[in-house]
């Protein structure tokens, strides 16, 4: 049967080629296997020629599949499910790519395009020295892993089972239509042949992800993820060959472009939280978050324990360990955040149907068990083989502490997955295990301790010699920067203390350490770039990286330590809480009538009116900040985002200063304010000095002011205009102005009487001008609306030095990649184009876009 | 062995213990409950899952205080119990099928700390929400309230 208005080729193709790359995928696999165990050189080099061909033809097929769901959804062609499902005929435009890796397998495409780009630069740079002879086996693993990813996105049914899902299935295949009868023909009871024109639009992006962050996070965090493979693949080619040492050197600036892009991606995410998502922070201990930061704090394990063999020979056992669970890991993070295991204890929730949540399940619990099985199998049987050296290292080296500290990432990283994994415990032994009350503090009382151990480490360990130290060397030179750091923290704690006591005393000396010890690593850092380096600075990544780390860390105390409730009803003095256990949290919420100023820190805050945004459904609530000395004003807008889906998004508005954030968002508006307003005026004929009453107090006729030239109004003597001076006295004696206006204008033909009305929405009292009486009253019209008070309940934050958390990002990110270069031993232009693009790129994304 | 190799042995197994002791206490779980086993346990953080009991009034005044929202909550078993939080009222409690409260019972009170609202119009990938989707041209809404904002980041 054929549908009127269906497009189905662009799917042919797309389903031709998806199959394509799948099979291209295992062949290359295949073929670069067999290449890696062949030593007759020529055979070796034919077959390496056929892998690769089969490689460049997944690569070609990966792309078109993109090409074609990118034609797919910026056409509309809702009868495909994907484009019915993530793209809309509303979607801004600049939201198409983020609109495709919304979906899982969009995802997964994003995932498998990274991979096939770095094996694609790999297969390019095979001819350079420090990567000769390695491709084989290392793109054995890499075609192996896209040979997984491909079959994520299959979508076959292989003896009713089916494989994968893809991202070209029908919108007619997939919807039941037959419980929608308009889509159905009366006589045959079929799908209607031009069902496809009942479709109106897709359900286009979640309106909660329409961010610039969507854009730009998700690529950058799957370069991360993909990247994590190479060290893997190298650690595989080391034992594959039989070369143990040898894959370190070519791997480890791999290592670090993988460090750096994953750190920068997990901390997009953070910065994302914080700017448009309104759960106060940027940091939740969310397992989805957890899940990517294990890796990377693993990665960070293995980069140490590599430049430690690197130097001495050394940890060579610890590189393999920690090269492979760090892609281990990031294959369980997947399993974790796409099983919808999680759903119940993460806000990030994937929640599948029940034929591809099995499916899901089973295919990425295959794909963790290809890699993780066969990885360790090989490495502990060729245990014995890997070369260790049987001489004692000394306490006095720098290879002990670094060693140090890469097993307390390692045990840190072990933490944080045992702890979030409860929901994988539950599901195998049938408990009932749930998170604790207050789950960041259940991490955070271990992670400021190792935040402690690492910061003290990586203030000292690079004053340490390689082999041994003079022990008076270390000494002298370490002198100064361990009393300055001493200092800094003891000014810091007279003046400028730490206000975070809920925790208690223990918690709160642990945050003192915390900040001793990444102060101290900021000064030792910076210092060792001239004391132990004379001021070299393209050797001096590590330092640069080290330095923005304890910079990070720094950051994340203070802002965390010193973040202040503004909008707390303690500090505000207002709304005395009559639940009586209320003491226990600060009740952070605050409700603002409009135009009554509420005093919040030293401002006193205003709502004075809201307005629409340019999307459907925006409105954005316009709250002015006066301080109290007057010294300063400025306007916030956060808006509450209403999609067609009925679906809430509340996005802050956030006044940026260098050294602070005032951050406030709308926890809740008034419910009702579309109500009509069927509530009258009530005229009563005053003279100025009488009184009338209303329903909550009495107003007061001060005068009558002919042609006023005030703040409000500005006449001329020549015009006709009357305002009337009103006070309002509440029963509870607080005092409002108001001042209604009549005026008389000639239009051109007509004269013509203008009332002006004033409302105090405080009162929801309107005031009308309703004209003159005799004997020098006048008529004033009272209203007692009807319509709910319009009001809005918002929380606020400060957030003081947030900007240190993203400046030590953006360093650390630096020292990384100078890191990268000089181990790649890359020429001096593009060290420099590199670098000026990695510091304008990282500049741009956390201090000026998407603000 | 190597004398290093010992004490870095010995170094990890006590780091472990202590992990295992300091970040695994009892304090840092919870259990998920009925309403009934969580009146039986007086005081003790739980998470109980239940539904909103639609005969009982939501009382929420945001002008009187915005930091006071009580309601009642059912379970299948019959058990009911009266809920105090001490926030703002999410905006779809009325629709919600079941919720997740996290919090303690005090008395037959339940005093919440945290709400997660299921609703039943449901995620994206529902097919059968789907489905009524195509027909009214009415999206889907989202599951939980309380962070929904984050819940579609990845």
């Amino acid at each position: 049967m054929e549908f009127i208005g269906e497009h189905l080729l662009p799917g042919q193709i797309g389903h031709f080629f998806v199959i394509l790359s799948f099979i291209a995928s295992l062949i290359a696999s295949v073929a670069y296997f067999t290449a890696s165990r062949k030593t007759d050189i020529l055979e070796k080099q034919s077959w390496i020629r056929f892998a690769r061909i089969a490689f460049i033809t997944q690569f070609v097929s990966v792309i078109i599949i993109f090409t074609v769901i990118f034609y797919i959804c910026s056409h509309h062609y809702f009868e495909y499910m994907y484009a019915y499902k993530h793209a809309a005929k509303e979607l801004e435009s600049k939201y198409l790519l983020a609109c495709i890796w919304e979906g899982q397998e969009g995802s997964f495409l994003l995932w498998t395009i990274w991979h096939s780009v770095l094996g694609i630069f790999l297969i390019s740079r095979s001819k350079k020295p420090l990567l000769q002879s390695w491709e084989a086996p290392v793109m054995t693993v890499v075609s192996f892993a896209q040979f997984f990813l491909g079959m994520m996105i299959l979508g076959i049914y292989f003896f009713n089972i089916r494989i994968g899902s893809s991202p070209f299935t029908l919108t007619r295949n997939e919807l039941n239509f037959s419980n929608a009868p308009i889509f159905n023909d009366p006589q045959t009871g079929l799908l209607k042949k031009d069902y496809l024109a009942l479709i109106a639009d897709g359900v286009g992006l979640n309106v909660l992800l329409r961010n610039y962050w969507m854009v730009i996070h998700p690529p950058i965090l799957f370069l991360g993820f993909a990247s994590t493979i190479i060290p893997f693949a190298f650690a595989y080619a080391g034992i594959q060959t039989k070369r143990f040492g040898d894959w370190v050197k070519p791997a480890l600036p791999f290592a670090l472009f993988s460090a750096c892009v994953l750190g920068v991606g997990i901390m997009m995410g953070g910065k994302w939280a914080y700017e448009s998502l309104s759960f106060g922070g940027y940091w939740a201990w969310d397992p989805v978050e957890n899940a990517s930061l294990v890796p990377w704090l693993i990665l960070i394990g293995g980069l140490h324990t590599m430049v430690i063999y690197k130097a001495t020979g050394h940890s060579l056992r610890a590189s393999y360990l920690f090269a492979i669970l760090t892609f281990v890991f990031i294959l369980y993070s997947t399993f974790l955040t796409r099983t919808g295991i999680l759903s119940d204890t993460s806000v990030h929730a994937f929640t599948l149907d029940e034929e591809t949540k099995h499916v899901t399940y089973t295919m990425l619990l295959l794909f963790l068990a290809a890699f993780t099985v066969p990885a360790l199998v090989l490495f502990f049987k060729n245990y014995k083989k890997i070369p260790s050296i049987n001489v004692e290292e000394r306490t006095d080296s720098r290879e002990f502490w670094m060693f140090i500290g890469s097993v307390v990432f390692f045990l840190g990283a072990l933490f944080i997955t045992a702890k979030t994994s409860v929901p994988v415990y539950n599901a195998i032994f049938n408990t009932h295990i749930a998170p604790p009350e207050n789950v960041e503090f259940s991490y955070n009382k271990v992670m400021v301790l190792v935040a402690f151990i690492i910061g003290l480490l990586t203030a000292i360990t690079q004053y340490f010699k390689y082999k041994n130290t003079p022990s008076k060397y270390v000494v002298k030179k370490i002198a100064v920067p361990t009393l300055t750091a001493a200092v800094t923290t003891a000014l810091l704690v007279i003046f400028y203390p730490i206000t975070y006591t809920k925790q208690g005393a223990g918690f709160l000396g642990a945050i003192y350490i915390g900040i001793f010890a990444s102060v101290y690593a900021v000064i030792a850092n910076s210092m060792y770039i001239w004391i132990g380096l004379n001021g070299k600075l393209k050797s001096a990544g590590g330092s640069i990286a080290h330095l923005g780390f304890g910079l990070m860390i720094f950051g994340m105390l203070i802002a965390s330590g010193n973040k202040k409730t503004i909008s707390d009803n303690r500090v505000t003095g207002i709304n005395i809480p009559f639940g009586k256990d209320s003491k226990e949290d600060p009740l952070e919420n605050l409700t603002l009538l409009r135009d009554v100023p509420t005093r919040m820190l030293d401002y006193s805050v205003t709502y004075t009116g809201d307005s629409l945004g340019a999307e459907d459904g925006r409105q954005f609530y316009k709250l002015k900040f006066v301080k109290k000395d007057s010294s300063e004003q400025f306007m916030l807008k956060p808006d509450v985002y209403v999609g067609k889906d009925e679906l809430r998004s509340s996005n802050p508005g956030t006044k940026r200063y260098l050294t602070k954030d005032i951050y406030t968002y709308i926890s809740s508006i008034n419910p009702s304010n579309t109500k009509e307003d069927t509530a009258q005026f009530v005229v009563k004929e005053l003279a100025p000095g009488d009184t009338s009453y209303y329903s909550k107090g009495y107003i007061i006729l001060n005068g009558v002011i002919k042609n006023p030239n005030n703040e409000k109004f500005h006449f001329q003597p020549t015009d006709a205009a009357l305002m009337a001076d009103i006070t309002l006295v509440n029963r509870d004696s607080s005092r409002y102005k108001a001042y209604p206006l009549i005026k008389v204008d000639y239009n051109g033909t007509d004269t013509i009487v203008i009332p002006v009305d004033d409302t105090v929405y405080a009162q929801n009292l309107y005031l009308k001008f309703a004209g003159v009486g005799n004997d020098k009253k006048v008529k004033i019209g009272i209203k007692e609306s009807e319509k709910n008070i319009d009001y809005i309940t918002l929380k606020a934050y400060l957030f003081p030095y947030i900007n240190l958390v993203w400046l030590g990002l953006v360093i650390m990110a630096i020292g990384v990649v100078m890191s990268m270069i000089q181990r790649a031993k890359l020429s001096t232009v593009y060290a420099a184009g590199i670098l000026i693009f990695v510091i304008a790129g990282l500049f741009f994304m956390f201090f000026f876009a998407g603000s | 062995m190597k004398k290093t190799n010992i004490f870095i042995l010995v170094g990890v197994a006590v780091a472990i213990v202590g992990l295992i002791i300091f970040g695994f206490s009892p304090s840092d779980f919870s259990t998920y409950d009925t309403i009934g086993s969580a009146k039986n346990k007086q005081g003790k953080y739980v998470h109980v899952i239940a539904k909103l009991d639609k005969t009982q009034p939501i009382q929420y005044d945001a002008i009187k205080d915005p930091n006071y929202l009580t309601f009642s909550i059912v379970d299948s078993l019959g058990s009911q119990a009266k809920v105090i939080y001490h926030n703002t009222k999410p905006a779809e409690l009325e629709q919600s099928e079941r919720v997740v409260l996290q919090g303690t019972m005090k008395g037959d009170v339940f005093e919440c700390k945290s709400i997660t609202l299921k609703c039943p119009s449901k995620y994206k990938d529902d097919k059968k929400q789907m489905e009524k989707t195509v027909t009214d041209n009415e999206a889907p809404a989202t599951n939980t309230y309380q962070n929904n904002a984050a819940e579609a980041k990845k």
